[in-house]
């Protein structure tokens, strides 16, 4: 009995101790700085890679609009995009930044490098989705006359939504993976925290609990993407 | 010809697959009446899919013309051929309804496309699907219905734009016999009542013989034959027609016994089969052997045909012959196949 009293009361003063050189509130910071970041970039790289997928899918042999060239050339684009890692991406594209954001260091210029690096990215995840539309509801649409800009809002955005929304929650995951590099042009977040204080520090209570902070985040929008997916999805009979 | 509503014109289609010309379908000509409902068979491959594809361009021929409701399809502007289309209702045999919509959403679809404003939109398709008979299914799902009901919600939203023509592409062939019969049913009930002109493409004779009025029979790329039902189902001239019709065998072409000699008789629908025969052998006091008979009903009617064996007696035979022509029956004697 006493042992284990003994025990807690020193588990709580270890735990005290770790909010001695990180507060609640700089959890609470990184945590939002970390959530903030992630939904900016994800919302503004969905701005782009949704034409971007529907540019692709629609390209590709057999659909609305094929067009081999082009099909072709935007592929090889994404593909290039892709396969640079994303800290030599960051690099690389700093001039860009600049002209753009006004800076190549902080939070703002560190959202522009996730974006660019998101949305080939989100252009593949939705070009996958749209594939997964049956063919036949789209020569349906055509049969009533349909243009092709009223199948993709009408027809293929719909019918795909469930995968899509399956998507975006992978989409968040993959690009909350690159939130820590923030760390190496001054911006803020959890993955931050973790490095400044965990590794450099030799705090390594501060990473564990930055990254159970991130797994909790994962987790949140993982269920509720899927929650979503799931809730709407109509060829689930109920 | 003035109740004409498509023409098709020397039509040819190929497509390109990896250097190699595939001929899909080789100088089709065809002229589709106002009010009719026509039916187009073939095996699978023979080229009807892409025929009906073609009749509303979303195949684009690669030779020929399409000519519908006095337009040349081939000659409109996009946006004057995305018109045309809302004229020419289609219908699916896997029904493609959009999965994420309810049946009343499914039928509104086309009149969203058309700019029909929502209120009027939705009274109209409550309307049709009283009219297909689901109105106690307006909000289900498909996935939640049968194939019998979704093919009903489809032709409910073909009908959602007033199209002048129907095309039907295997329609029923993903249904069973008595689903199959009720739509049938409905598509002649719409042809009847709202005057629409229905063009069914299908593999099964007994949707043609049940509903057609006239008929083309296609393979291998080009029609062999056209004509109304009953005179393609009595006197089938090409050899696809002959296993479509009989797909057991057909009697004409079956072998036949050496040395004896044979009549093929047709039945045109205005004798009953039975009498006929029980009347020949008490009226012609010979006995005949029926060696193979195909008997159908084609609009409510007995028609067929059936192959006896005659007596070796030559008085017999000329007493079998005349009763026969007496009666009306059409015969022709058959030799060794």
């Amino acid at each position: 009995m006493n042992t284990a009293l003994i025990l807690m009361s020193s588990w709580a003063e270890k735990i005290a101790n770790i909010f001695k050189s990180v507060t609640v509130s700089d959890y609470a910071d990184a945590f939002l700085a970390t959530m903030g970041i992630t939904l900016i970039s994800t919302v503004i790289a969905y701005l782009f890679g949704i034409p971007l997928g529907v540019l692709l899918y629609g390209t590709s042999e057999e659909k609305m609009f094929p067009n081999r060239l082009i099909n072709k050339i935007l592929g090889i684009i994404v593909n290039v995009f892709r396969s640079i890692p994303f800290i030599i991406l960051l690099v690389m594209i700093q001039p860009v930044a600049k002209l753009i954001v006004g800076k190549t260091i902080g939070n703002a210029a560190f959202v522009f490098y996730l974006t660019v690096a998101a949305i080939p990215f989100i252009a593949r995840m939705i070009e996958t989705s749209l594939h997964e539309v049956d063919k036949g509801i789209i020569e349906a649409a055509q049969s009533m006359g349909a243009g092709n800009f009223k199948i993709i809002c009408k027809v293929l955005i719909p019918e795909a939504k469930p995968s899509l929304l399956l998507g975006a929650a992978i989409v968040f995951a993959t690009i909350l993976g690159y939130t820590p590099m923030a760390y190496l042009i001054a911006g803020d977040g959890l993955g931050a925290l973790a490095i400044q204080y965990g590794l450099y520090r030799f705090n390594p209570t501060v990473m564990y609990i930055s990254s159970i902070l991130l797994i909790i985040l994962v987790q949140i929008m993982q269920e509720a993407f899927g929650f979503l997916a799931r809730k709407t999805d109509r060829r689930i009979s109920k | 010809m003035t109740n004409e509503i498509i023409r098709i014109e020397n039509l040819n289609k190929t497509f390109l697959a990896k250097d190699k010309k595939i001929v899909a379908l080789n100088n089709i000509n065809l002229s589709i009446r106002r009010g009719e409902i026509f039916g187009i068979i073939g095996l699978s491959g023979a080229g009807k899919s892409t025929l009906v594809r073609c009749i509303n361009y979303l195949e684009e021929p690669t030779e020929g013309s399409v000519i519908f409701e006095e337009k040349n399809l081939g000659k409109l502007k996009k946006k004057e051929l995305l018109k045309a289309r809302r004229s020419m209702a289609m219908i699916f045999q896997n029904f493609n309804l959009l999965s994420q919509r309810n049946a009343l959403q499914n039928v509104c679809f086309p009149m969203e496309i058309a700019g029909v404003p929502k209120a009027e939109a939705k009274k109209r398709a409550e309307e049709l699907l009283n009219v297909v008979g689901l109105s106690d299914r307006m909000t289900s799902y498909p996935s939640q219905m049968s194939g019998g009901q979704k093919q009903r919600v489809a032709i409910a939203r073909a009908l959602s734009t007033n199209p002048s023509v129907l095309l039907c592409d295997e329609a029923t062939s993903a249904l069973d016999p008595n689903t199959t019969a009720q739509i049938l049913e409905l598509l002649k009930k719409i042809n009847q009542e709202l005057g629409i002109t229905i063009v069914i493409i299908t593999h099964e004779m007994k949707v043609i013989e049940s509903i057609c009025n006239r008929v083309a029979v296609i393979d291998d790329s080009h029609i062999v034959e056209l004509g109304e039902v009953k005179d393609v189902f009595l006197h089938p001239k090409s050899k696809i027609a002959r296993q479509l019709i009989f797909p057991h065998g057909d009697a004409a072409s079956q072998k036949f016994e050496s040395g004896k000699r044979s009549l093929r008789l047709v039945f045109d629908g205005t004798t009953a089969f039975e009498p006929v025969i029980s009347q020949l052998t008490l009226e012609c006091r010979a006995m005949v052997n029926i060696v193979a008979a195909n008997t159908k009903t084609v609009h409510g009617k007995p028609v067929g045909q059936m192959v006896i064996q005659l007596p070796s007696d030559r008085d017999a035979v000329n007493r079998i012959m005349v009763y026969l022509i007496d009666k009306g029956i059409k015969f022709e004697e058959v030799t060794e196949a």
